[in-house]
């Protein structure tokens, strides 16, 4: 559980994030250090809850997760999800949908055109 | 060498099956799904995949106490129970019961974006999780080509799909995949590539505007199963598959006899009836009374205590009931009794398999000692000659392998050989009485005759059929010089005959009369004769007599003259004297 505040991020709400992992895999810890980067970097509120499903399996009913790792936002809503390592910025924040720093701003607009 | 062969043969044997509690499929796939290994089953939509599924987990759980996971893709497992409650399935209960894992896989491509790698490790671990939660031995998934939808990398969901398969085997989970049938390929997304220990299609065709599914094994790895199309049926009470032909004609054949319920008919066949067990045919053109019969033949069986089961196509329930009443039968009381079941279906309601298959249940809930099928060629409406022809046949197999006596009435149309039924399936038929009119100085009359039966020397004579209204009277037809005569024409000649026979009774009496008369007049003559005869016979005795006597007399005088003469010779005075007192 992390919180962090950064200048870049214009909206006020709390962006809650759940990140479903299965062990220590390779994959898994990618997307985990991958979402704190864009976390510090693009969002001002924010909170990550890491879930391992090997150690509880009955919480991947729940969010109907299949893909491992798999990245929740289930708040603001509507939910949204995100598979794969995140090695993809841009792609992490247009599913996010949050908006970015304004030197980011032209290729969120396209993305978001392409949402 | 022989150790070799040995370890061979318990290779073959040891390749487990899962029974899958669905009637005839485990016949035909002899013994059930393979134990531990995953089968394909696939088809278009609507032909009862997830039946098929479902079936396969709720009678592992409930009869073979092997519970059971369900992951659907497609539907929530609440639309699913709800689904197959009209089936008899509770899967709520099933789950609360620690019998049953639903889990629901929901895959919105939209909701879901994709940056970078990732593998379906999840979906694993849901699987593992609901496996342990109820101790799984049966998975069922429906359908992971769902899957395909969700995710737009087909290098990852197809390398994941093989390990979910190879997973699965490795747990030795008895699974049941269904997969869409795609154009020209037996699934969609090809999933066979991955499976390939058992796969089964179904298929769901319609004919003639009426469908029947069908089930065909198209591949099972090391077992022998039917390679037939099978056709199957879903109703209340689950699906079931109906083996197209029991393999050897080996009935158990009985020798006792049923009677027909027409004491008439009985006397033609033996004086005892039908043999039990055996397949009667009554065909006829319209209106030559076979539902009667076959009603006759209902009543006797529920008479003696037997069950029976009736098969009407063309009457509802309430109408047989009243027309029967007109010859003296009442169903009503019999079937009040529980002793007849009278069902009465159109026969376009179904395909052909379909009515086969309704049969084989009632049959089996009902368990009749005999049953009546009025009438068979109604079915051949909703389908062709060649698949009435095999359903009969497989009925006929069915009913004689558990001792049913069949009764089918078949109508002939008109213009077309008597000695030919409809369906064709004369040759399968034990016993088979011919119905017919005969028209005749503008009337029709019934009448009948044992065309064949198998086993018994049956009566070969063509007997008039007379409805009346308490029973059924065979009565033996007029034949004489004027031909074959029935109804009034009989009726008329027997009223002539009997004229004639008067006739000939009278003219033999009055030569009688008469000769008695003649005698009489004999007797009378002989007896005046001889009374003549004694008259004349007096007066001529009598003259005799008289002659007789002159005769002495003159013999006296003669002598008296005689003497006299002497005397006058010698003593004159005594001769005239004598002579005074003679005179």
């Amino acid at each position: 559980m992390k919180k962090k505040s950064q200048a870049v991020q214009t909206s006020e709400e709390i962006v809650q994030l759940r990140l479903y992992v299965a062990g220590q895999t390779p994959k898994s810890l990618t997307a985990l250090s991958n979402l704190k980067r864009i976390c510090n970097e693009h969002l001002k509120h924010f909170r990550i809850e890491v879930i391992d499903l090997m150690k509880n399996p009955q919480l991947a009913q729940g969010d109907q997760i299949l893909a491992i790792p798999t990245l929740v936002r289930s708040l603001p809503i509507p939910i949204r999800k995100i598979i794969g390592d995140l090695s993809n910025t841009e792609r992490v924040l247009v599913g996010l949908d949050v908006r970015s720093t304004s030197s980011e701003s032209g290729a969120k607009a396209a993305a978001g055109k392409a949402l | 060498m022989g150790i070799r062969a040995k370890s061979a043969s318990h290779v073959l044997t040891s390749l487990e099956k899962a029974p899958t509690g669905i009637k005839g499929l485990d016949q035909i796939s002899s013994g059930g799904l393979p134990k531990g290994r995953t089968t394909i089953v696939c088809g278009g939509p609507g032909c009862g995949k997830t039946m098929l599924g479902i079936e396969f987990l709720v009678r592992g759980a409930t009869e073979f106490n092997e519970p059971g996971v369900l992951v659907a893709f497609e539907e929530t497992p609440q639309e699913m129970a709800r689904n197959v409650a009209s089936l008899g399935f509770d899967l709520q209960e099933l789950a609360d019961r620690k019998k049953l894992f639903l889990d629901y896989v929901y895959i919105e491509p939209s909701e879901i974006a994709e940056t970078g790698d990732y593998d379906l490790e999840g979906l694993f671990i849901r699987l593992q999780h609901a496996v342990n939660t109820v101790g799984a031995k049966r998975v069922m998934l429906d359908t992971p080509e769902a899957l395909f939808s969700g995710f737009s990398n087909p290098g990852i969901l197809r390398a994941e799909i093989r390990r979910l398969f190879r997973w699965l085997k490795e747990h030795e989970l008895t699974t049941v995949v269904t997969a869409e049938r795609g154009d020209g390929t037996l699934t969609r997304h090809g999933l066979e590539e991955y499976v390939s220990d058992c796969v089964i299609l179904l298929d769901h065709r319609i004919n003639e505007q009426s469908s029947t599914r069908r089930m065909r094994i198209v591949k099972y790895r090391g077992t022998s199963h039917g390679a037939d199309e099978y056709p199957f049926l879903i109703d209340k009470q689950g699906m079931s598959v109906l083996p197209l032909t029991s393999l050897e004609l080996q009935h158990e054949i009985s020798n006792e006899r049923v009677p027909t319920g027409i004491p008439d008919l009985d006397e033609m066949l033996e004086g005892k009836g039908y043999f039990r067990g055996s397949s009667i045919l009554l065909s006829g053109t319209a209106g030559s009374g076979k539902t009667t019969m076959a009603a006759c033949f209902a009543d006797a069986t529920c008479r003696r205590g037997e069950r029976c089961l009736y098969i009407g196509f063309e009457e509802s329930v309430d109408q047989m009931n009243r027309n029967m009443q007109s010859v003296g039968l009442d169903f009503e009381h019999w079937i009040k009794k529980g002793l007849l079941v009278h069902e009465a279906w159109r026969p376009t309601q179904y395909g052909i398999e379909m009515h086969l298959l309704r049969i084989h249940k009632l049959v089996e809930k009902r368990k009749p000692d005999s049953l009546i099928m009025d009438p068979v060629t109604n079915l051949i409406t909703g389908s062709t000659r060649q698949e009435v022809h095999s359903m009969l046949m497989r009925l006929l197999d069915f009913l004689k392998s558990l001792q049913i006596t069949a009764v089918f009435t078949s109508l002939t149309s008109s213009g077309q050989a008597l000695e030919q039924s409809e369906v064709g399936i004369s040759s399968l038929i034990d016993t088979w009485i011919l119905l017919r009119d005969v028209e005749l100085n503008g009337e029709r009359n019934r009448v009948l005759h044992v065309l064949k039966s198998r086993g018994m020397a049956h009566s070969q004579q063509v007997r008039e059929f007379v409805l009346t209204d308490e029973a059924i009277k065979l009565i033996p037809a007029y034949i004489g010089p004027g031909g074959v005569l029935t109804g009034s024409s009989r009726l008329a000649q027997e009223a002539k005959d009997k004229a004639e026979a008067f006739a000939r009774q009278r003219e033999i009496e009055r030569g009688q009369q008469e000769l008695g008369c003649k005698r009489d007049a004999l007797h009378a003559q002989i007896q005046m004769l001889q009374a003549q005869f004694a008259a004349e016979e007096q007066k001529l005795a009598q003259a005799i007599e008289q002659s007789l006597a002159r005769e002495h007399q003159l013999e006296l005088d003669q002598k008296a003259m005689a003497r006299s003469r002497d005397a006058i010779s010698r003593e004159d005075s005594s001769t005239p004297m004598k002579k005074a007192a003679g005179r």
